[in-house]
């Protein structure tokens, strides 16, 4: 590979991979932690940077083991021959998890303007909840112990809502919810990926605040499609696109192409 | 001393509103011979803790189940278990949810026999607030408050391994035993199904020790029923077969439980089962899955 290729923009690019190597960024300055990317697209974030910027960055095998290179997620037909280092059975993740050295992209059905955010239950009541989803899983846990990052393949007003997550899952910037002895240091909510912007939770008050919009998008699009106040700052930068280099690797990490069925109708990168 | 049972008679220890824990994984080594024995009984109102798939969808379905105590309920591939889903959406089930560390705590306390863990897994969240049962309290060696998750005592629980002995010793292969020991640990009543009952004499050769996680005094009773994981996997033997838990999804928008439980489980044994699923050669074949 020639020493321009590393830092050429590529030209053709799907949204796809702009939101993977846009949550790759997330990972870039974790050092030694387990990263962890929940679905298709977080994953190849998460195996994007252990291959480039941060070498240093541990992921498992998605069942037991944790490995010294990350599997690709397509064109695999048994863990045979992967580059295991240590067992990682389930038991062992919450130790790591309660040691504080990961970092989890997740994707939540619910993001409030708080942070918290909500997989477990939509409508109706508690108790006969209209839409039952998955349950709080480890959400709780991750979100007091640990970095969390979030990625929403669709941005809208239903994901991004109004008020407070019908089930809070996660614990978010909220003093109403502050525990005793905690301050808002204690919770480490970075980067959000959405198919229109990156966010991060940086602006005042810990507000949810544009860092960067897609190339073609507008911030009223964001805000438009966001339920609650945001913080963004004028002349915001574009999201940068991948370069060839990154491109190379996802081809490798990815040689079925799977990322392209990730996003509705597989969309251009350069949407303007 | 011997363990062995029958699926009938170990089942039969389990009696009305018991607290019953489940192994396994969603759709990974889940007891679900057992499980399906459980379904022909005419136990109620049972608590059941799990990382839960179908086997809690199963128990809900059936009208098993006063309460479920989980983190989540899904078949991985199919997110969302259907009938856990019916349960909850009609309102038809008591549930206390928690995070998945939370339940692994839960475990741990009542197989240690203390009636809590303190930690910080909950905190800000929803799961103290619909939990009435979760306290947070203070800590005599900080400032800051904990939740104190209480022990999750079970009265019985229900494993699936690879290979047993007759006295209890247990083996599990595949690369991961899930939480397994701390529902053994936790329950009065331990009840495994194995997929093959081995002389002792079998972990004495090479490593085979190192993988058995728990002693054998913490196994009350042994069933052998090779195929006794399926439709979930049992990994290396078999991995969890999609078509059957796709048709078992489906049969929630057509028809419901009872088609699904006339055909497989109703009146049958479990050798009619095995046989009405290709056999256990073809349970055997299931491929296992890459993740």
């Amino acid at each position: 590979m020639s020493a321009t290729q590393d830092t050429v923009s590529a030209k053709d690019y799907s949204l796809a991979e702009l939101m993977i190597v846009a949550g790759a960024e997330a990972f870039r300055n974790d050092g030694e932690v387990l990263a962890t990317g929940i679905g298709m697209i977080p994953r190849l974030a998460a195996s994007l940077a252990m291959k480039s910027f941060n070498p240093d960055l541990m992921m498992t095998d998605s069942e037991a083991f944790v490995l010294s290179e990350p599997n690709p997620v397509s064109g695999r037909s048994s863990h045979e021959g992967q580059k295991q280092e240590t067992w990682m059975g389930f038991s062992r993740i919450f130790d790591n998890v309660w040691s504080g050295k990961r970092h989890a992209m997740v994707g939540p059905t619910q993001i409030d303007k708080y942070g918290q955010t909500n997989i477990s239950a939509l409508g109706g009541t508690y108790d006969q909840p209209k839409v039952q989803m998955l349950g709080a899983r480890g959400f709780p846990g991750n979100s007091i112990c640990h970095a969390n990052s979030f990625f929403v393949p669709s941005h809208n007003t239903r994901v991004f809502m109004d008020g407070e997550c019908d089930m809070v899952c996660s614990i978010g910037y909220n003093p109403e919810r502050l525990p005793k002895g905690y301050t808002f240091d204690d919770i480490d909510i970075r980067l959000v990926i959405t198919d229109l912007c990156v966010m991060d939770w940086n602006g005042p008050q810990n507000m949810l605040r544009v860092v960067s919009l897609h190339p073609g998008i507008s911030l009223d699009q964001v805000l438009e499609n966001t339920g609650f106040e945001i913080h963004a700052e004028a002349d915001l930068p574009t999201t940068p696109a991948p370069t060839e280099e990154q491109l190379e690797i996802l081809r490798q990490l990815d040689p079925k192409d799977w990322r392209s069925k990730q996003i509705k109708d597989n969309p251009k990168g350069d949407r303007s | 001393m011997n363990k062995v049972q029958t699926a009938q008679e170990a089942v039969a220890q389990i009696k009305d509103g018991m607290t019953i824990g489940i192994g396994g994984w969603g759709p990974r080594r889940k007891p679900m011979a057992l499980i399906r024995e459980l379904l022909r009984s005419d136990v109620k109102d049972l608590t059941v803790v799990a990382y839960g798939g179908a086997d809690v969808g199963m128990l809900c379905a059936a009208g098993k189940v006063k309460k479920v105590i989980f983190a989540f309920v899904s078949l991985d591939f199919i997110p969302l278990e259907p009938y856990f889903r019916q349960a909850r959406q009609t309102g038809s089930i008591e549930v206390m949810e928690i995070d998945e560390g939370m339940m692994l705590l839960g475990l741990r306390a009542a197989a240690w026999n203390i009636p809590y863990i303190p930690t910080a897994l909950g905190l800000g969240t929803d799961v103290i607030k619909h939990s009435p049962d979760l306290k947070v309290i203070d800590s005599p060696y900080d400032d800051k408050e904990w939740v104190a998750m209480p022990a999750l005592k079970l009265d019985v629980s229900l494993v699936h391994v690879n290979r047993a002995d007759s006295r209890g010793v247990c083996q599990i292969t595949g690369p991961d035993h899930y939480m397994d020991d701390w529902f053994a640990r936790a329950a009065d009543i331990s009840i495994v199904s194995c997929e093959e009952l081995v002389d002792t004499e079998f972990f004495a050769q090479g490593d085979e020790a190192r993988s058995v996680y728990w002693e054998r005094s913490q196994t009350t009773t042994v069933v052998e029923i090779a195929g006794g994981a399926y439709p979930s996997s049992c990994s290396p033997a078999y991995g969890f077969d999609v078509a059957h838990f796709k048709e078992y999804n489906a049969s929630a928008k057509a028809g419901g439980f009872a088609t699904y439980a006339d055909k497989y489980i109703t009146g049958k044994t479990e050798e009619d089962f095995q046989q009405s699923v290709g056999g256990l050669d073809a349970i055997q074949k299931t491929p296992l899955p890459v993740y």
